[in-house]
């Protein structure tokens, strides 16, 4: 499940931002007439369009692998949770309806109704991947129900939709796959025009993609800030295991790298600033943050470490991505654009992988950091389990499956990127559609 | 709570039955595609191509759909299911990350035309053993042989390794195969090639009928509930003529090559045939305990998730019949071009 999930999330966050940039280089063509931004369209749909393939499929083996491996956890919450599932099935229904009609409807609807087709597939895919989040926002802070010998009784389907962390969680992820995808396209095309710098369709594609990349960049430090502190006050076991903080107390420190030492109770090798966490999470160095020694050890997130280390990585990342926006409004705001500087454009080549690292980054940290339990405070992910034998054969068969699809998708895409038009082309196409 | 419960049971069954008749056919369309044979084997691939890729992605939502139900109005059932049955579904599903992404691979590859051979072949044979699969799963429900608590690795294996459920996989897969030829000689406009798959279609409905029988007589021992409902019901005896009418007048339409009919007639015959199954299960959802009445979520979970339905019905069948009309309306599918994937110098 983990494994599904962690190669979903890539495939879904693509399927949210990817359509949103289709459709802007389709809006700029019917404004303008101008071809480039026509082609561009008709490429990143394809891209699009195999990503939603994959995506569709392994979202299918999703939706059953919550009961083949979980069944416990769906007999006991199906019918609290199942609001949004239902809601995120319709939304992908019409994202696949209208994916349709714009991948093979070119010729067959009026331009408007395929951009409109297209602004559909853009919208759905956002709301259907806001739906599935919801439902792992209400595993961390689960509403809508009262507890009843161990049974869920008085159940409030509506309240699900709305439990407390819904909010900053569906935010969160949102924006992360906006900038994920902006920073994985704009980086591929950077690479491209590096090589071709009088490439228009480079040049186009960076401008859409960057854009929107930057935008959610310079956005997300402010979400995270927001959701860190939405966790602090729900969970604060987890915001403990991020920051890898034992000690409970004012004036608690914010850690930069360093290693959980789990025997000695503290964390070493790290680079503390003194009072930072307390500031940052309650505005107030005399705040008292709780340690994970208030909690019991039984209830700690497993493996400590990995939470740590993926909450640093996350945070790290998106840092890294929102000072290279920054840096792209500066040169913009020069006047020259980024295109002027070819460091500022290697350096966008090699945070091509960055959005993505962060979000698998921020998945482990949101998953693992929920650990021992898969409704956080109520059922422990150990009871919930299948009672199959043999599951390492199940694991060992979809990560073969993963592998191939993945390493399959890599290279289908490699040779996109490397069939892309030349600068001559271009013009020749200029020349002849223009 | 009574209309509710009926309500997410019909939607449950109307699914299912959506996705068999489309979805179905879609998987149908990989077999055709293995099976694709004579001097117009190229031409036969092409129209199956075309007339799936738009679609198809579509239709597979209605899986996902009646998965959701299940689970959202019947948990204990989904749950119960997705324990016995981790075997077959898992492998069921392997089939459907291949199916579906061979699919698009050899669409969207832009690849050199031995790699395309490659992926429409793995398309293809996941197309034969997926819908397999799926009427194993569904003959272990309809016998009645998904184990409350199962324990050991044999508690996973035996309750489907019965003739029983094998025949309802053939008879999934020959239905798929029936509704997609029957689909397709309607879709072509090259008569060459709508005759080849009438023939086809002959065929495979005689097929269907054959196992149709043999699975009524394993069903005696196979699955007492499922012949008892069969055979002493009031609603018996009209299904089965109802059934059969469809079957010969959709041989007739077949005959006469008058394919728009024939095409009505298929999708009512199998789709009668899968709500004789329903009906004859009915209140079980899986005997011999779980009824509708009992393994459904509570009363307000289900008034919602019936509101929920109703609402997202109101949006999604007008798209998706806007989806078929753009698609289906015209009978030369197979003479478009499939713009995405070519460069658009065509423009």
């Amino acid at each position: 499940m983990a494994m599904s999930l962690a190669f979903h999330i890539v495939f879904a966050c693509v399927g949210i931002a990817m359509p949103l940039m289709m459709v802007v280089a389709e809006w700029r063509y019917l404004r303008t007439g101008d071809e480039v931004d026509l082609l561009l369209a008709r490429r990143w749909s394809i891209g699009a369009a195999i990503m939603f393939a994959v995506g569709a499929v392994s979202g299918t083996v999703l939706s059953f692998e919550l009961g083949l491996l979980w069944p416990n956890f769906m007999r006991w919450a199906g019918a609290i949770i199942g609001m949004p599932f239902s809601l995120e099935g319709f939304a992908f229904f019409t994202e696949a309806i209208f994916l349709g009609i714009y991948m093979y409807g070119w010729d067959r609807v009026s331009p408007r109704a395929h951009l409109a087709a297209g602004a559909i597939v853009a919208a759905s895919g956002v709301i259907s991947g806001v739906f599935v989040v919801i439902v792992n926002s209400w595993m961390n802070t689960p509403v809508g129900f009262r507890l009843v010998n161990g049974r869920p009784e008085e159940i409030n389907p509506i309240a699900t939709l709305t439990n407390p962390a819904a909010l900053h969680e569906t935010v969160h992820m949102t924006i992360a796959a906006y900038c994920a995808t902006g920073f994985v396209v704009a980086g591929i095309h950077a690479a491209m025009w590096l090589r071709d710098r009088d490439n228009l369709f480079h040049r186009r594609a960076i401008a859409i993609a960057f854009t929107i990349g930057a935008i959610a960049a310079l956005l997300q430090p402010i979400s995270g800030d927001a959701s860190a502190r939405a966790v602090a006050r729900l969970q604060p076991v987890k915001i403990a295991a991020f920051e890898g903080l034992f000690q409970t107390g004012p004036h608690a420190p914010l850690a930069i790298g360093g290693i959980p030492d789990l025997k000695a109770r503290r964390l070493r090798y790290a680079i503390e600033l003194p009072s930072m966490l307390s500031v940052m999470t309650y505005h107030n160095p005399d705040a008292v943050m709780r340690g994970l020694d208030s909690f019991p050890e039984k209830n700690w997130p497993r493996p400590l470490i990995a939470v740590h280390l993926a909450f640093q990585i996350m945070v790290g990342a998106g840092f890294a991505m929102a000072g290279i926006a920054l840096w792209g409004f500066w040169l913009w705001l020069r006047g020259r654009g980024i295109f002027a500087s070819p460091w500022f454009m290697r350096t966008l080549m090699l945070a091509t992988p960055l959005g993505l690292i962060a979000v698998e980054a921020g998945w482990v940290v949101t998953e693992v950091g929920r650990q021992p339990w898969i409704i956080y405070g109520v059922m422990r992910t150990a009871d919930a389990v299948t009672p199959m034998p043999g599951l390492d054969i199940t694991f060992a068969l979809y990560s073969l499956l993963y592998l191939f699809l993945g390493v399959t998708v890599a290279f289908l895409m490699w040779r996109q990127v490397l069939e892309s038009p030349t600068s001559e082309e271009i013009v020749a196409l200029m020349a002849s559609g223009g | 709570m009574h209309l509710a419960l009926w309500l997410v049971a019909g939607a449950l069954l109307a699914n299912l039955t959506l996705y068999v008749l489309t979805g179905g056919a879609d998987y149908g369309s990989g077999v055709w595609d293995l099976f694709a044979i004579g001097t117009r084997a190229d031409a036969q691939r092409e129209l199956l191509t075309h007339a799936i890729g738009p679609v198809w992605e579509a239709d597979h939502v209605w899986l996902i759909l009646a998965v959701v139900i299940l689970f959202n109005g019947f948990p204990a059932a989904f749950a119960r299911i997705m324990t016995a049955m981790h075997v077959p579904v898992t492998l069921m599903l392997i089939g459907v990350v291949m199916r579906g992404s061979a699919f698009s691979f050899r669409g969207y590859g832009l690849g050199d035309d031995r790699a395309r051979r490659r992926w429409g072949r793995m398309f293809a044979i996941a197309s034969l053993i997926t819908p397999l699969l799926l009427g194993v799963i569904i003959g272990a429900i309809a016998a009645g042989r998904t184990p409350a608590n199962p324990a050991r690795l044999s508690d996973f294996i035996t309750p489907w390794m019965t003739p029983f459920c094998f025949g309802v996989g053939l008879l999934a897969l020959a239905m798929f195969a029936y509704l997609a030829a029957v689909y397709a000689a309607a879709e072509a406009a090259d008569p060459a090639l709508a005759a080849d798959f009438r023939i086809r279609a002959m065929v495979s409905s005689i097929i269907v009928g054959l196992i149709a029988g043999a699975i009524l007589l394993l069903s005696i021992n196979g699955a007492p509930l499922i012949w008892n409902g069969l055979t002493r019901r009031v609603w018996t005896w009209p299904i089965f003529w109802l059934t059969t009418v469809a079957a010969l007048a959709a041989l007739w339409a077949l005959w006469m090559r008058r394919f728009a009919l024939a095409r009505i007639c298929a999708a009512a015959q199998v789709a009668l045939i899968l709500w004789g199954w329903a009906l004859a299960q009915y209140p079980y959802l899986l005997a011999p305990d779980l009824t509708i009445f009992n393994a459904a979520a509570p009363p307000r979970t289900l008034a919602i998730l019936a509101s929920a339905l109703a609402a997202g019905a109101v949006i999604l069948l007008p798209s998706y019949g806007y989806l078929l009309r753009v698609f289906k309306r015209h009978q030369r599918a197979d003479r478009i071009v499939m713009a995405a994937r070519r460069e658009p110098e065509t423009r």
